[in-house]
Formats: structure tokens, C-alpha cells, sequence
């Protein structure tokens, strides 16, 4: 058997798995216990079967599915290989934290929930393994409609149908696009190539030329369809609205891993299907992430609800992964292979990050909202002492996603840097202009994540609980949701301090994409060098060692502890909080999630739509507020929204309601059409 | 790599956390002098030390373990900082563990725990002091980073021995990227040193502090180590300026010759630029907090010019 008919029969057992939890739709042993952790084992094993096929020969496949003459194309190369071992590993988890965290009575009944989750997982290995449109299209659709159902869990409440709503047109707009991209890419060699039914598979389009205007139709088209998915500037809106919305297994799941698969999509089309990139191609997709890192940057760090500052933080990364789309595409564009790979590398090595780091934390939210109910983080406060579990795991999620030394944020991140600093060279001079800009607008997004991230973990594991009630009910997480978070942060963890073996792996990724040629990979000089440095270039351009950084960290602590054990004391005394001797210390004096904020608020004023009430000196019940909003959504959302309802309004004043004038319709159309064919 | 660059790397190792306290003392007697006072003894950060360090530790009652390990970590994060920068030698076993901008991240690193730690008792100054600290760190990191990226572009690269090196043996050229990177390099590190005219340490004024704000739960050792990583963070960032800005007499093999000369090479550099830097906060006043964004930028923008002006006048295109 080969490693592609495996997959496709752990893709049915996910499927089996869903649907047996129709069976018992409200037994939360037979659901949660039994069939979550056989999702679980079937990621783990979905993954070691791409990582073991990851080197392997491309394996096609031809389904017997599909309309007739229309059968399901399937392949397996190294690209989808990486991202299905993603999905697997992300989904073990998930899943086995989602099997400790379902409660009775949150929305859909936990069977069909199963159900939609485990459709939702193998709905994503089919669309990364697809290799036709119509294949493609399927599970992209599937995708989408399933992730959907798992936003409205909670359908009870407006405003989560509202996000959902949001989020299903969204979804839509995006899939339009790609289908149109496809439509593009498979017959600008010119119609009826091929005896009048067009060729639909990926194979017939990579083997199709493109000239200079359909190329880039179709890549602006895919760029568009793909954004819509990830959450790329302007097509963002729906990120902070579905995440919040969603239980937070499907959040992580949501943010992990589907979003990756619009970056396999952009991927596939860009440097697969398409293989001539033009240079404005990489400059635009460039901009377009810069814009959407600094954005998400910028608005995550004045949220007051810790999903949504999980949810544009997502956008910050997403940003983040399309500039290194757009400097890979830069590159290849001007024949630099050997920079396109570091890029490259750059790219899929922060896919695997954000996967690891992002879902680690929406799961430690989630674990946060069932032992406190609350997911304001002004609400919060303190809960490192009730949940230290759940608190010491998402300070390493913490620390990964601020892009820190010794944890994987920081490889990815100093990969990209890399990348930019090696491009000087470049043939067109304002290219090699932007590009000091550009990564001092990496740098700055970088540091501001660190801002984010210590408010998230300060203003909720750290300080005195902001509300009386949540110190009293607060619980750590079970053991099942323990084991699925330590396995996300021990995934940080490994990719943070072995980077040579992940970009060992990486490279055949890198090779399938770029195909043959003169050009180095960073994975070529892991190949000779040490596995322990990090070297892209060579060891005296840059290099990096996390493990012999975290090891002589470690070392320099112990002994700072123990020379100071021995040669002074361990005497401790516990008081109250010294505070320059202020007596009347409260909770309620604490920076608030707003409070800390404030700052970056008064900095980046013009890009917020901000709103405030603030207490004069003479209010019996004084009121604070500051609503902070985005100004694309009145810039763009609501006169496009306007102009779609007045075209709405024209085309109902045909719609009379009475029959005669209906039948009247029909006839005039009649007429039109007949004096048409006449002719 | 040989025993004698394995033992020079450990001297270089407690070298740091040695000489560290010895600069602070320096710039607070130049300062004092500046200033038309009587200065203290040059050796009087070891004596707050040994104090701190005998005396008991008073922890707030809901005082977390990030309180207590962040101080350990702290310190740990900048002996390392202090020790991968090349001082003395270029050769060293530890430099390929991490290049310049690893370097920046440790330095990141530590101000998280220490803005952590700020906020874990939950008092209103430690918040208060934790939220100005990212304030300025987020804009002083990538101005950091931009600065010495303009030095690694003029080296072709961000290994900090490799920068020393082409930069410390190539003939006398003035760079005017070099020129920005310096301007931008001194006003971040004054940022980031918690000194005039961002941060003023020797207040408790809560008008104007940062990083007296954060640490004001501390107490005994876990002060003494917090005050001695400040110090050494102080020493890291002037070897850092030092090794880009002015690298001559940094040597690439080791003799005793050599590292002595080396040695008394980077004792005299340091009592010129802690002198210059008394002289710096002698001469500003401090600035209200909303100015500090102003001044971080215009750091990031030069450095950011910096890169640019090495790109248009000195790549020879």
C-alpha cells in the first residue's frame, strides 16, 4: 500500500469516527471519552505517515468519486506531505483537549459537534491533497460549511449567528475567487485545447504556459480567494468576530491549522501551478502582509477580550507569513533561487510555529472561560494560583508567540530577518529600498507582539483577581486537557530548540517547489554542517544554536541558585504588598486590560475609530468606556454593504407580487429571446 | 575551538558579571562630580550588593513563582548577553550560539520576565511601571535591530565576532550609515539603560519612573540580583556599542600579550563612555513619558536611515 492510499483510509476513519457519534448524540462518555481520543490517534498517525512520505516520489491517485467523467484526482507531494503532518500533529492536541473539555448543554449536542469537528479535519486533508479544481473545490467548500456549523455551536445568542453570518459570506466571496482562479489557469492556453472539455486537473495547469495578463489575473484571483481564508488586510473582519464566537477547540483548530491551508493554497498556485512569478507579484503580496502584520499588531494589543486579542494576533502572524510569500516571490522572480529558499524555509517553518504556539494558547483560553466564565480580560486576574497548570503552559505559548529565545517564534522570525538582510542585491534599486523599511516594519511588529503578549498573560494568569467571584470557582484544567496543552508546548518547544532537524525535513518541501537547479537551500547546509547550528548560509554569515543558548541559560541559573544558597540564605518572610507603603491597595487599582493599553492607544491614534465616554467630576455613578473600532469596516464594509442593499432595492421594483405581471415577465423575455435567436 | 578559547570564554564569563558593578559605580562618581557633589566610593554597587544579599526576602502575600524565578532568569539573560558579545577575543566557542539578533532577543527576553514579574503582585506602581517598560521596549527593540543591522550589512553579516572583525581590521573609511546607526544606537541604549532622559534611577518619583516602578516589591536577594542584571545590562549594551561602533583592538587569536592588551583596551573604552554617558545625563532633563515615543522614534528612523544611506551611497551602485 502506498502512503497515499493510508491517508485516504485514516481520512475515512475521521469520517467514521463523526459520524458514530450520531449514535449516542448526548453520552458525553461515549463522545468525548471514546470517539475524541480515537481522532486523536488517528492525527498522530496521519502525520507520521506524511512525515515518513515527505521525501518520497509525488504518489497520484484517482478516486472513483465525483459526477461522471468528473472523477476526484488525488497526490501526495511534499508540500501537502508538510501540511498534513501539521493538521495531524495540531489536531492530536486539540483533540485530545477537546475530549476533557466538553460539557453538557454548550450548544449543539457533543455527538453532532463530533460529528462537524471530525468532517471539519478530513475536509482538510482532502484539500491538501486534492489535485484537481473540482476535488479542490469540494472539500474547500466542505471545509468552510463545517467550520461554520462548529462557529454557531452556540447558535442561542444574535450575536454569535451574527459572527457566523459574517464569517459564511466571507467564506463565499473568498471561494468565488479561487474557483475563477481556476477557471483562469485552466484554459488561458486557449479554449478547447483539449477536444472541447477542459482539463480541470492541477496537472494540466501546471503544464499549461501562462502569458503576463492571465498569469497575473490569476494570481491577483488567488490572492484574493486565499486571503479571504486567512485573514488577510481587507478581507479580515471575520477573524475577530468567528474566533470569539467559536468553542475554543475549534478556535485553536480554526486558527492553527485552517488558516494554513489558505497558505497552502497560495502556495500551490503561486510557485506550483503558476512557476514564472512576475516581480510586482512578490512587491504587492509584500505590502499587502506588512499591512496586515502592523495592523494586527496594532489592534491586538488594544483588545479587551483575550479571544479577540488571540484572533488578531492571528492576523499579525498571517501578515507575517505573506511577507515571506512576497519575498520568496520577489526573489524567484529575479532568478535569486538560493534567497527564494531561504524565504521559503522562513514560511513554512512559522506555519508550523503559529500552528504549535497560536492553538496553545486559544486552548488555554479555553480553558480560562470554563473555570471562570468570563472572557474579559478586565474580568480576570490572578489565576496562576488557582490554575497553575494551565498558567505555566501558556507562559511558554507566551513566550513562543512573542518571538523569544530559546522557543520557536523566535526561528522563523529570525529566518525572515535573514532573508531581508541578505536581499541588498537586488536588480531594481526602489525594490532595494523597500526592503530596509520593510523589515524595520518586521522588527516593529515583533517587539509589539512582546507587548501583547505580556498583557494577555499578565492581566490574566498574573496580579490579584479583578473580581472576587473568579479566584472562588476558578479550577485548573482536567488531566485530558493537560495532556493536549502539554503536547503543544512540548511541539513548541522541540521546534524552538531543533530547528536543523525541522529544516532537514523542510527542504524536500522547499526542493519540490523551486525543482531542479543550481541554487543552495538552508536545508543543505544542515545536511553538512552540526545538527545543532543553525547556519542558512554559512556559520560565519549567521548562525544560531538554540539548544547550547537554552542549556547555558539553564546552567548560568542553576548556579546563580545555588551560589547564592551557599554562600547567603533562603530566608523568606511573606507580607503584604510594599507598594511605596500604600495601605489601601485594591484589586480595582491594578491596570485593567484598557489601563495597559493605554499607552499604544495615544501612539497609534489615527489608526483606531475610537470612542469614548469618560466620568466628569460631578457624576453620581462615574462611567468609563473607550470602544476601540475598526475603520475598514466603515471605510469599505458598510458602503459596499449599502451599495449591495440599494442594488437590492432597484431589482425589487420588478418584484410586483402579483401573477399577471410575473406571467408579463416570462412573455417579454419570450419575445427578446426569440427575436434574438432569429438572427 | 581549543582549551585556551574554552577558557577565555569562561574568564569572559565571570568577567562580566565582575566588572559590571564596577562601571556603574564609575558613571555614578563621574556623575556626581559632574554634578558639584562629593562622589561615593567607586566600589559602592558591591557593598549595596552584599547588603541586598544578606538581608532576609519580603514577598508579598500573593507573590507568584514568576516573581521569584524571573530575578534568576534575568540575571542569567545577561551574564549570556554580557558574554557572547566580543570583548576580548573574536574567537569564541559560544559566538556561533547566537548572532546579533538573537542577542536582540535575549535582551527582549529579560524585559518580559522583568514586566511580568512587574505585574505579578498587582500592585498600581508595578503595573504601571511594567505597561511604560514595553512602551519603550517596543519602540527600542526594532531601533536596536536596525542599528546593528546596518553594521551587519556593511560585514555582510550578523555573527557579532564576524562585524568585529571586518569592521575592527578594514582601513579607515567613515561610514555615515555607521554615523546614524551610532546616534541611534546611544539614544536607544540610554532608553533601555532606564537612564536621562527617558527613565531617571534615582527617583521614586511616580511621575517619572520605569524600571524602579517594576521593581519595587523586590527586596534582599532577588533586588541584589535584579540591580546587579541592571548593571551588567548596562555593561552589555556599552561592549555592544563598542564592538560596532568602535571595534579596533578586539584581537582574532589568543595570547596573554594579546589579552592583556585587550583587557586594559576595553577598561580605558569603558571609562570613556561611561564618562560620556554622566556627561549625556548631566546635561538633558528628563522628559515627560509621552515625549518618550518621540525620541524612540526619531532612534528608529535614523537607524532606519542609516540602512538607507548604506544602501544608496556605499554599496557602489
Amino acid at each position: 500500500m502506498h502512503s497515499i492510499d493510508w491517508l485516504l483510509l485514516l481520512i475515512t476513519a475521521w469520517l467514521l469516527i463523526g459520524l458514530a457519534g450520531l449514535i449516542a448524540q448526548r453520552n458525553l462518555a461515549w463522545v468525548g471519552k471514546t470517539l475524541y481520543p480515537l481522532g486523536v490517534l488517528v492525527g498522530l498517525a496521519l502525520a507520521g505517515v506524511a512525515l515518513m512520505a515527505i521525501d518520497n516520489k509525488p504518489e497520484a491517485l484517482v478516486l472513483p468519486l465525483g459526477l461522471p467523467d468528473l472523477p476526484f484526482h488525488l497526490r501526495l507531494d511534499a508540500l501537502s506531505a508538510m501540511f498534513l503532518v501539521l493538521l495531524g500533529g495540531t489536531a492530536a492536541g486539540i483533540s485530545i483537549f477537546a475530549s476533557g473539555y466538553l460539557r453538557k448543554g454548550e450548544g449543539t449536542a457533543p455527538g453532532l459537534q463530533s460529528l462537524e469537528y471530525h468532517i471539519f479535519l478530513a475536509s482538510m486533508a482532502l484539500v491538501l491533497l486534492a489535485d484537481d479544481a473540482y476535488a479542490f473545490m469540494v472539500a474547500w467548500e466542505s471545509m468552510a460549511l463545517s467550520s461554520f456549523f462548529l462557529v454557531t455551536s452556540d447558535h442561542r445568542k444574535p450575536e454569535i449567528r451574527h459572527a457566523g453570518y459574517l464569517y459564511l459570506l466571507i467564506a463565499h466571496v473568498g471561494a468565488i475567487s479561487i474557483l475563477l482562479c481556476f477557471g483562469v489557469l485552466q484554459s488561458s492556453a486557449g479554449m478547447g485545447a483539449t477536444n472541447g472539455v477542459a482539463d480541470y486537473t492541477f496537472a494540466h495547469m501546471r503544464a499549461t504556459g501562462h502569458d503576463a495578463f492571465w498569469g497575473s489575473a490569476a494570481f491577483g484571483l488567488a490572492l484574493f480567494g486565499f486571503g479571504a481564508k486567512a485573514g488577510l488586510l481587507p478581507l479580515h473582519v471575520w477573524l475577530p468576530e468567528a474566533h470569539p464566537a467559536a468553542p475554543s477547540p475549534v478556535s485553536a483548530m480554526m486558527s492553527g491549522v485552517m488558516l494554513k491551508t489558505a497558505i497552502y493554497g497560495v502556495l500551490r498556485v503561486s510557485f506550483d501551478l503558476l512557476h514564472q512569478p512576475l516581480w510586482w507579484w512578490g512587491v504587492a503580496v509584500l505590502a499587502l502582509g506588512l499591512l496586515s502584520a502592523l495592523f494586527g499588531a496594532i489592534f491586538s494589543a488594544v483588545q479587551s477580550d483575550m479571544k479577540r486579542l488571540l484572533a488578531y494576533s492571528s492576523i499579525e502572524n498571517i501578515g507575517l507569513l505573506f511577507v515571506g510569500i512576497g519575498l520568496a516571490l520577489t526573489f524567484q522572480s529575479f532568478g535569486m533561487i538560493t534567497l527564494t529558499a531561504l524565504a521559503l524555509t522562513a514560511v513554512l517553518y512559522h506555519c508550523l510555529n503559529h500552528a504549535a504556539f497560536k492553538s496553545l494558547l486559544f486552548l488555554c483560553t479555553g480553558s480560562v472561560l470554563h473555570a471562570t466564565r468570563e472572557r474579559s480580560l478586565g474580568k480576570l486576574g490572578g489565576l496562576i494560583h488557582p490554575m497553575p497548570w494551565v498558567a505555566w503552559l501558556a507562559l511558554l505559548g507566551v513566550i513562543a508567540s512573542a518571538g523569544l529565545p530559546p522557543l520557536n517564534g523566535f526561528v522563523s522570525e529570525w529566518l525572515l530577518l535573514q532573508a531581508f538582510l541578505f536581499s541588498p542585491g537586488l536588480p531594481h534599486s526602489y525594490i532595494n529600498m523597500l526592503i530596509p523599511v520593510a523589515a524595520a516594519a518586521v522588527a516593529l511588529t515583533a517587539a509589539l507582539a512582546g507587548y501583547v503578549m505580556v498583557k494577555f498573560f499578565a492581566i490574566v494568569f498574573l496580579g490579584q483577581p479583578r473580581e472576587d467571584t473568579i479566584s472562588q470557582q476558578a479550577h485548573d484544567a482536567g488531566w485530558l486537557e493537560r495532556i493536549g496543552l502539554s503536547w503543544l508546548a512540548a511541539l513548541c518547544v522541540l521546534l524552538g530548540v531543533l530547528p536543523v532537524t525541522v529544516i532537514e525535513r523542510l527542504d524536500f518541501v522547499v526542493r519540490a517547489l523551486l525543482g531542479a537547479g543550481d541554487y543552495t537551500t538552508p536545508g543543505d547546509a544542515a545536511h553538512s554542517g552540526d545538527w545543532l547550528l543553525l547556519a542558512p548560509i554559512s556559520a560565519d554569515r549567521a548562525s544560531y544554536e538554540p539548544l547550547v543558548l537554552l542549556l547555558m541559560i539553564s546552567a548560568v541559573v542553576v548556579a546563580t541558585f545555588a551560589i547564592v544558597r551557599r554562600f547567603w540564605h533562603g530566608r523568606v518572610r511573606r507580607s503584604a504588598a510594599w507598594d511605596c507603603g500604600f495601605a489601601l491597595q485594591t484589586a480595582r487599582m491594578q491596570d485593567t486590560a484598557e489601563g495597559f493599553s493605554q499607552p499604544l492607544r495615544q501612539v497609534f491614534e489615527p489608526f483606531y475609530r475610537l470612542k469614548r465616554e469618560l466620568p466628569t467630576s460631578f457624576d453620581r455613578a462615574p462611567f468609563y468606556r473607550v470602544v476601540v473600532e475598526d475603520h475598514f469596516w466603515y471605510w469599505l464594509y458598510l458602503p459596499v454593504a449599502r451599495c449591495a442593499e440599494f442594488g437590492a432595492r432597484l431589482v425589487a421594483f420588478l418584484q410586483r407580487g402579483r401573477i399577471a405581471i410575473y406571467l408579463l415577465y416570462s412573455f417579454l423575455t419570450l419575445i427578446v429571446l426569440l427575436f434574438l435567436v432569429r438572427g | 575551538m581549543n582549551l585556551t578559547t574554552i577558557l577565555l570564554q569562561f574568564f569572559a564569563l565571570i568577567l562580566a558579571p565582575v566588572l559590571a558593578p564596577l562601571l556603574t559605580g564609575w558613571i555614578n562618581q563621574c556623575r556626581a562630580w559632574l554634578q558639584n557633589r562629593s562622589a561615593p566610593p567607586l566600589l559602592q554597587p558591591y557593598y549595596q550588593l552584599g547588603k541586598l544579599f544578606e538581608k532576609e526576602v519580603v514577598l508579598a502575600h500573593n507573590a507568584s513563582g514568576v516573581f521569584r524565578a524571573a530575578p534568576y532568569f534575568i540575571f542569567a539573560a545577561m551574564v549570556l548577553a554580557a558574554t557572547i558579545i566580543p570583548t576580548l577575543s573574536t574567537d569564541l566557542p559560544f559566538g556561533p550560539a547566537a548572532d546579533a539578533i538573537a542577542l536582540v532577543g535575549i535582551f527582549a527576553l529579560a524585559r518580559v520576565f522583568i514586566a511580568l514579574a512587574g505585574m505579578d503582585v498587582g500592585t498600581s506602581f508595578g503595573t504601571l511601571g511594567a505597561r511604560r517598560e514595553m512602551l519603550v521596549g517596543f519602540l527600542a527593540e526594532p531601533a536596536l535591530l536596525m542599528s546593528i543591522f546596518t553594521a551587519s550589512l556593511i560585514s555582510h553579516s550578523t555573527s557579532l565576532s564576524t562585524i568585529v572583525d571586518t569592521l575592527g581590521h578594514r582601513e579607515f573609511v567613515i561610514y555615515p550609515s555607521l554615523a546614524f546607526a551610532g546616534v541611534a544606537f546611544t539614544m536607544v541604549s540610554l532608553a533601555e539603560n532606564a537612564r536621562i532622559p527617558v527613565d531617571n534611577p534615582t527617583t521614586h518619583l511616580e511621575l517619572t519612573m520605569i524600571h524602579e516602578a517594576m521593581i519595587l516589591e523586590y527586596s534582599g536577594r532577588h533586588l541584589a540580583l535584579i540591580e546587579w542584571a541592571a548593571a551588567l545590562k548596562m555593561y552589555a549594551y556599552s561592549c555592544l556599542g563598542l564592538a560596532l561602533f568602535f571595534p579596533w583592538g578586539v584581537p582574532q587569536d589568543v595570547t596573554l600579550s594579546n589579552l592583556s592588551l585587550a583587557l586594559a583596551g576595553l577598561l580605558f573604552k569603558l571609562a570613556i563612555g561611561g564618562a560620556l554617558l554622566a556627561l549625556i545625563e548631566t546635561l538633558s532633563a528628563k522628559m515627560r513619558i509621552f515625549r518618550a515615543p518621540e525620541f524612540l522614534g526619531t532612534a528608529f528612523m535614523l537607524a532606519v536611515l542609516g540602512m538607507l544611506v548604506h544602501l544608496l551611497l556605499e554599496t557602489g551602485k
